[in-house]
């Protein structure tokens, strides 16, 4: 599903990730775990083919993405689904544009959207507030939008960017809930998470890379017992952060 | 394909009117462009007119012949004239005709010429000929003929207009082209605008795979909009200022020139075709730069 073979990324001469080498099965739930600035969005930013490697390759859905040319990267990022911390939800369309948002953008006719919308919306239990606007919503809530938009178009893998981070305890296990009966469907889950006691309760394959090495790679818990993430620290390593507004 | 484009323009429409203030700032700088555009496509136009109805005049050598010149003789020579490169026509001007023509041109003050004792005009051959090369060659074998007093020939002026009107043409050209790109420069920087507001949504976009045309459609529609709205306002700002001059100086300038102007009817409708091509591929241009920098993965 998703390979890497021996892929190096360096910015200038900081190391963003060295020598990687893993793979992912279909069907997989993996947490991506390490410290701020090890490389984990490197490695996410790698699938996406946001950047480019320096060297080695990385294989999607089967194929070689490293010499994907940028008219290919569209379809590339439609098989993979994302959500975000901050959920990213247009706040000027309803919960159901924001989902029927994912499929129009890829040429989806009027009569799909109204048929699959609503399935995807009672899949992740917001049916109810599909007329409502994002900021009518619990940050819960949103993140479930979010989730439905991810995988409104059945991606082969959904990739979640600290899912639970804006979100208390309980709704964060509701969302891990959605989560992993997502996975039971088919879907392969790439989850970027500080989240220490999701980790060691879910008991899934847990990756971590630290210093742009991937340091373990095996089932079972979260590992970095003294390591207390800041809200501030987690936020300015996002990703995804290069938001203009 | 059908959904995008309906897409596309349904989104053009609503930014639109959510941008109206930016969208109204547009259409002021392109219309100002197309404004300054109209008023030297008007002036060429006039020149350029003027001109050709100047060359029209121009396109014939006058000889004029002795008058001792037989008219057996005169024959021989529209003959030999006439057999000539570019030569479309010769008749004979006696100067009884031409005194004629004279008074007639004259109007009411031809009572003037009554006085005249004598008929000062000479009898005259008139060569037309089709290229003003070939006009060149007609005024050099005419002089050369025996009986012939004089050729009268409006070579220079005629170059003179020439070269007054490529010049005009070359400047309002290149003027234009600077126009041009200052008005692009214009509207994609106001249309970056309308893409920073939106740049959250553009990220999203990209994320779940859409294409950059798909991105780009909204806007590039927008921008065509705004050119055309700027393209039809324009157009009327020139048509009502145009006829507004011609009441007020056309009078003047037939007098002076000789010449009518270009009337209203013509120019507009070879205007506003103009104006809607320059308007909306400065629309869509502008947005597709203004674009560029948000689509580079």
């Amino acid at each position: 599903m998703i390979k890497f073979d021996n892929v190096t990324k360096l910015y200038n001469s900081n190391v963003g990730l060295q020598n990687a080498s893993i793979e992912i099965a279909k069907r997989d739930f993996i947490f991506l775990v390490g410290p701020s600035g090890a490389g984990k969005s490197t490695f996410i930013k790698l699938i996406l083919k946001e950047i480019d490697a320096d060297s080695g390759k990385i294989q999607v859905n089967n194929q070689e993405i490293t010499t994907l040319s940028n008219r290919q990267i569209p379809k590339l990022r439609r098989s993979i689904g994302i959500v975000f911390q901050d959920f990213r939800l247009l706040p000027k369309k309803t919960v159901f544009e924001n989902v029927a948002f994912a499929m129009e953008i890829i040429h989806m006719s009027p009569r799909a959207i109204r048929r699959q919308v609503p399935q995807v919306l009672s899949l992740v239990g917001i049916s109810s507030k599909a007329s409502k606007y994002p900021d009518e919503l619990s940050a819960g809530e949103q993140q479930r939008v979010a989730i439905a938009r991810a995988i409104v178009n059945n991606p082969t893998v959904l990739i979640a960017d600290e899912p639970t981070g804006n979100l208390d305890p309980d709704t964060a296990w509701e969302i891990m809930r959605l989560l992993e009966q997502i996975n039971l469907r088919g879907t392969t889950i790439v989850m970027v998470t500080h989240a220490k006691d999701i980790v060691d309760k879910m008991g899934k394959r847990v990756v971590a890379i630290e210093k742009g090495h991937i340091v373990r790679d095996e089932f079972g818990s979260y590992g970095y017992n003294n390591e207390i993430p800041s809200y501030r620290g987690m936020y300015q390593e996002g990703i995804f952060n290069h938001n203009v507004l | 394909m059908f959904y995008s484009i309906r897409y596309a323009t349904k989104q053009a429409f609503v930014q639109v009117v959510r941008n109206r203030a930016m969208g109204v700032a547009s259409i002021f700088s392109i219309t100002a462009i197309l404004l300054i555009l109209g008023l030297f496509f008007v002036l060429v136009v006039n020149i350029n007119v003027a001109v050709e109805k100047a060359m029209g005049d121009f396109d014939t050598v006058q000889i004029c012949l002795l008058d001792e010149t037989e008219y057996t003789q005169t024959e021989s020579m529209m003959e030999t004239l006439g057999n000539m490169k570019g030569v479309t026509g010769t008749t004979y001007l006696s100067k009884e005709d031409a005194l004629q023509d004279w008074k007639a041109d004259w109007g009411e003050n031809a009572r003037m010429l009554d006085t005249l004792a004598d008929n000062p005009l000479p009898n005259s051959i008139i060569v037309a000929v089709s290229e003003l090369t070939d006009a060149n060659a007609v005024a050099e074998k005419a002089g050369t003929l025996e009986g012939v007093e004089d050729v009268i020939y409006y070579k220079e002026t005629v170059e003179k207009l020439v070269k007054i009107t490529d010049f005009m043409q070359m400047a309002a050209l290149i003027i234009m082209a600077f126009l041009v790109i200052v008005s692009i420069v214009v509207v994609s920087n106001t249309i970056k605008l309308t893409v920073f507001a939106r740049a959250r949504e553009i990220n999203i976009m990209k994320y779940i795979g859409a294409t950059n045309w798909f991105i780009r459609g909204p806007f590039l529609i927008e921008g065509m909009l705004i050119g055309l709205v700027s393209a039809l306002v324009s157009t009327g700002v020139v048509a009502l200022v145009y006829s507004k001059i011609m009441s007020l100086i056309a009078n003047e300038i037939f007098t002076i020139l000789q010449m009518p102007m270009v009337p209203v009817e013509f120019l507009v409708f070879n205007l506003i075709w103009i104006f809607i091509a320059l308007g909306v591929s400065i629309g869509a241009f502008g947005s597709i730069v203004s674009m560029r920098r948000f689509l580079d993965t």
